[in-house]
């Protein structure tokens, strides 16, 4: 019996020795990837081509989803505002919700999902098939070469798609406010003049979405860089990669909305 | 010299970049390991090893599989780290250099995958030309004319088109040779360049890197099982077993050893003292005892 939590105190201290032992590998891995001279020509053309892969490519789950995401905020804000008269409040709902909140998160949850795992998988395949030490035996550094440029376009592209969805979500929620439930325009545009504050809306929820770009971009391609050069290992990986980015978003967003908004 | 060595020889010192990494001799020796042991978890791949490859010569490094042939090739370029010892390449200790420094060190060393090792999204045209891009300041025209020199070479200039994932894995090796050699490195480390190749192909393989020795005056080193290839190629070998060098010097010295476990390797023989099989627990309890693993 004593044995038995001994065992078990023994198995939560290898795991949290485990868990330490990845961040700092993590961390070094990154500041290797950033803060180090890069050594080579191309820079920007390999961004370039990165921000498509990893930007462009995900435009269109990210407009998809902002416009029906708007869409059901207008519906839902209407449905209930309706009861106390203020249905022209409707836009002021939308647009700080979005803005605030659903932007953000929502935006940082979709990466996650397509060019996360995206980054993942292509990273540990390269590890698998050797490309990375063919690479670094060429003197060539993968982490300059192929981490440094996918993790800026990450960094570069969230806030840019966040803004993307905002806008049009904004637009789904006027186009059912005002063309279908016949809310006054003037009303629904001016009650989002007169209640979304620049810095504090707009600007905080743009430096939400660069945290979360960080954070996303950074698991994606350190879980791919330290997967298992196996198949099982790289589906480890992106599945890795969902499932920590999502819970960071989620645990992050909390923590800045209480330090950005909790005093407003 | 044959007609194809001639060839091979006029295609490679047509180079312009040849001949630059001679200048920086510091010692005899391009590659001195010293009380070098590596551990995977607790089973020693080696254990206090001395080896030494001497500049400008073809060293073969040989083995039964598993014996740490190509882990020995990843500790010379510190893909790997020794648990205890010494590596120096060209006078210098590896575990000392920094980052930077190290692949800079890297890009005097040219090697050969198993794999090939080729980026997938890259033709066999720009394969090839990577190194020459990143590294050197030459003209598209020139580096177009060396890369056609490189894949002339090994002979797939026609395959310079096509993909990697058109390649059979004889014909990626060779592509990857021809980019491992694209800067002329003062060292170059073959992981079984002889597998999957064709009689033809492996013939004139053995041919180039004899003639990349001869012209370019560039060190070798070998890994691989083909005992005649490797012995007809070779200046030097070494024969690894246990974690230990089992037999070292020129091909005829080892072909005429007289140590069992050299002469069951080099002649190939089923039974003698080293194992064909992996430490395993006894065959007949194993099978009569279902609880066994």
């Amino acid at each position: 019996m004593r044995l038995d939590v001994l065992d078990r105190l023994a198995g939560f201290g290898r795991s949290g020795l485990g868990f330490l032992q990845s961040l700092g590998r993590s961390g070094v891995f990154l500041f290797l990837a950033i803060f180090s001279r890069s050594g080579f020509t191309g820079r920007g053309t390999l961004l370039i081509q990165q921000l498509y892969n990893v930007g462009l490519l995900s435009l269109v789950i990210v407009t998809v989803s902002g416009l029906f995401i708007g869409m059901v905020l207008g519906l839902q804000g209407y449905s209930i505002l309706v009861h106390y008269g203020s249905e022209g409040a409707v836009g002021q709902l939308v647009t700080l919700s979005l803005v605030r909140e659903l932007g953000p998160v929502v935006t940082a949850l979709l990466f996650a999902g397509r060019a996360g795992s995206a980054l993942s998988a292509e990273i540990g395949l390269m590890k698998a098939t050797e490309q990375l030490s063919g690479m670094e035996m060429i003197g060539v550094d993968p982490l300059k070469r192929v981490i440094a440029p996918r993790f800026w376009a990450g960094v570069i592209s969230m806030p840019l798609l966040a803004a993307i969805f905002n806008v049009v979500g904004i637009f789904g929620g006027a186009f059912v406010a005002i063309d279908w439930l016949g809310i006054y325009e003037g009303s629904f545009w001016s009650g989002i003049q007169q209640s979304v504050d620049f810095i504090n809306d707009i600007g905080n929820g743009m430096i939400k979405s660069l945290v979360f770009g960080i954070v996303v971009t950074w698991i994606a391609v350190f879980q791919g860089y330290d997967a298992t050069p196996t198949s099982e290992g790289i589906s480890r990986a992106t599945t890795r990669t969902v499932v920590y980015s999502s819970l960071a978003v989620l645990g992050l967003d909390f923590i800045l909305t209480a330090v950005m908004f909790s005093g407003l | 010299m044959g007609g194809s060595e001639a060839w091979i020889s006029s295609v490679i010192t047509m180079n312009p970049v040849s001949y630059q990494h001679n200048k920086d001799s510091q010692t005899d020796n391009l590659v001195e390991i010293r009380g070098m042991s590596f551990y995977r978890g607790t089973r020693a791949i080696f254990n206090n090893i001395d080896l030494t490859i001497p500049r400008g010569k073809v060293v073969g490094i040989m083995g039964p599989s598993g014996t740490g042939k190509t882990t020995l090739l990843r500790l010379m370029a510190r893909q790997l780290q020794p648990d205890q010892g010494v590596i120096y390449v060209n006078g210098q200790d590896m575990a000392t250099l920094s980052r930077d420094q190290l692949f800079i060190q890297r890009r005097k060393m040219g090697m050969l995958f198993q794999s090939g090792a080729l980026f997938t999204d890259l033709s066999v045209f720009e394969n090839v030309a990577f190194p020459l891009r990143i590294h050197t300041q030459l003209s598209e025209l020139m580096i177009r004319d060396i890369v056609l020199m490189k894949l002339q070479a090994v002979g797939l200039r026609g395959a310079a088109s096509l993909m990697p994932s058109e390649l059979s894995g004889g014909m990626s090796r060779r592509v990857a040779l021809a980019r491992a050699i694209a800067l002329d490195p003062q060292m170059v480390m073959y992981d079984e360049p002889f597998v999957g190749q064709d009689p033809v192909a492996m013939g004139v393989l053995v041919s180039l890197i004899s003639l990349l020795n001869k012209a370019l005056g560039i060190t070798s080193i070998i890994v691989s099982h083909d005992v005649h290839e490797t012995a007809s190629v070779a200046d030097l070998l070494y024969l690894l077993a246990d974690g230990e060098v089992i037999g070292s010097g020129p091909p005829g010295k080892l072909l005429n050893s007289n140590d069992p476990r050299v002469r069951q390797f080099m002649q190939g023989q089923p039974d003698g003292p080293v194992p064909f099989h992996y430490p395993a627990d006894n065959y007949r309890d194993q099978l009569l005892n279902p609880e066994a693993q």
